[in-house]
């Protein structure tokens, strides 16, 4: 099992400690999830997210990083301005998704950050197609701190000022507690925030002085998860796989509109017919009725056929309800539509919505 | 003084005469987190030893709780539906899922006292 930069602090606060992705991580302080997730909601929660990959590219004499990049994903990357952050994914021919990312212009290189659990495949899979045009420097010892929700800024601005007046999916060096750090005004709770880079020796101090902040309390992996649901985004692995294309994925805002004509990303072809002729099934939001909470791999029902899957379903502490998000057939998506998710052989009565669902509250100036 | 006796699935069962009160131990309630939710069984329904009775769900996870023994459940804890967070603060208490009359009381022989169920956890931290 491998250990974050942060793994002695999560002891010393008190963290319950699971095994995810081949690391050591903390699910929850003892407060509890219900109460990380508040206070997430409510101020400002610090997650260690150093378990993901971090990755440079940097262009070869007489490549284009943003160039390069684009053969394997979707995203429109040359259109990137020095210090604008994307969300893309990494496709295969069929179309589906190898994983999903971000990606920062500093202007000089680029910066990924890939899922944990992905992030040794993701590196091989670069150094297979981009080794000719890009150095390709894994970063996987940094640290990656998310500092999120709506008294955020004005937490990290006391470390660093120029942060407050950042916008969302923009990125910026700063230097905190005298260590050069990379901060992007992103997140994965739907909610205002930050994700920050730290060289792995400065971790520790850097969410010491965060923590050391009013505003801000330690939050795990549970609370991350049930965040990220209300705020319907995807968990790779789960929500998004190999089977999944961006388009059935609802995640077409992320293609570039110039690429959808264009191509040139593995499985361009499938892609540009699903955005044609629409796909076959699409990722939507359900709202189970009562209390009965519809987990992953919960049958979705009409009219006694299955006609999907749920890919993820939670405890929404912000709706005190049930939520959950999956994959129906293309006829059966509209929001409205009746639907029954089957929880441990009992038909529970949902209904298709729009995601999110809480509205996203990111910061854009 | 009612017994209590548990099992190592961290059930607890209180007996009065021919009647169990089933809950989840202290340990059980750590364990999951936050519970949101509880499936408590109908009342008239007959279970066997064993059987998946109700379910309780956490913000991460949901756990099958199943009879300690064999009878019919007479009452379940409506409270639960309201609070359900009772079974993290109270779990030996206002936390008790269900009651049940208890058709052989031998089917509890098994289980552990107090103490045993002390030992049983504090060999699994």
């Amino acid at each position: 099992m491998k250990r974050t930069p942060l793994y002695e602090l999560h002891k010393e606060l008190g963290a319950r400690i699971v095994p995810f992705a081949g690391y050591e991580m903390p699910v929850q302080y003892p407060t509890g999830i219900l109460v990380e997730h508040a206070h997430t909601r409510r101020a400002a929660g610090l997650f260690d997210v150093s378990h993901m990959g971090q990755v440079r590219l940097t262009a070869k004499s007489g490549h284009n990083a943003a160039k390069a990049l684009e053969t394997l994903v979707p995203g429109d990357i040359a259109g990137l301005q020095p210090g604008q952050q994307r969300y893309t994914q990494f496709t295969n021919d069929a179309g589906g998704i190898l994983d999903d990312l971000m990606v920062t212009s500093t202007g000089d290189h680029l910066l990924l950050v890939i899922n944990a659990a992905c992030k040794d495949a993701d590196l091989a899979h670069l150094q297979k197609h981009l080794s000719a045009s890009c150095e390709i420097e894994p970063m996987f010892a940094r640290g990656l701190l998310a500092l999120q929700g709506p008294q955020a800024a004005q937490a990290l601005a006391r470390l660093a000022p120029a942060v407050a007046t950042m916008t969302f999916m923009t990125g910026a060096f700063f230097t905190i507690e005298g260590a050069e750090c990379y901060v992007t005004r992103s997140g994965y709770t739907g909610g205002d925030g930050y994700e920050i880079s730290t060289p792995a020796a400065a971790t520790d101090a850097i969410a010491r002085k965060l923590l050391a902040q009013p505003e801000v309390k330690p939050v795990g992996l549970g609370a991350r998860d049930s965040l990220r649901l209300e705020a319907g985004l995807c968990l790779y692995g789960h929500d998004i796989d190999t089977t999944t294309t961006p388009v059935e994925a609802v995640l077409l805002w992320s293609v570039g509109k110039e690429r959808r004509v264009q191509g040139g990303f593995p499985g361009a072809a499938v892609v540009q017919k699903q955005i044609a002729e629409g796909a076959p099934r699409k990722r939507v939001g359900l709202l189970p009725e009562g209390k009965a909470i519809a987990r992953e791999g919960a049958e979705i029902v009409i009219g006694g056929k299955v006609v999907g899957k749920v890919t993820s379903g939670g405890f929404a502490p912000g709706l005190e309800r049930a939520i959950a998000m999956g994959y129906v057939e293309k006829a059966q998506s509209a929001n409205g539509t009746k639907v029954e998710l089957m929880v441990r052989g009992k038909p529970v009565p949902a209904e298709i919505v729009p995601m999110p669902f809480v509205k996203h509250a990111y910061y854009r100036g | 003084m009612a017994d209590v006796k548990y099992t190592d699935e961290h059930e607890w069962i209180r007996i009065e005469g021919d009647v169990g009160t089933i809950g989840i131990s202290a340990y059980a309630q750590e364990q999951l987190g936050d519970v949101v939710f509880v499936d408590v069984p109908a009342a008239g329904r007959k279970v066997a030893k064993g059987e998946s009775v109700a379910v309780v769900e956490s913000v991460k996870a949901a756990s099958d709780i199943y009879a300690p023994a064999s009878g019919e459940i007479i009452e379940a804890n409506a409270g639960l539906a309201e609070t359900p967070g009772d079974v993290n603060t109270e779990p030996m208490g206002k936390g008790w899922f269900f009651k049940m009359k208890l058709a052989n009381k031998s089917e509890l022989d098994g289980l552990m006292d107090q103490a045993a169920y002390d030992a049983f956890v504090k060999g699994l931290s």
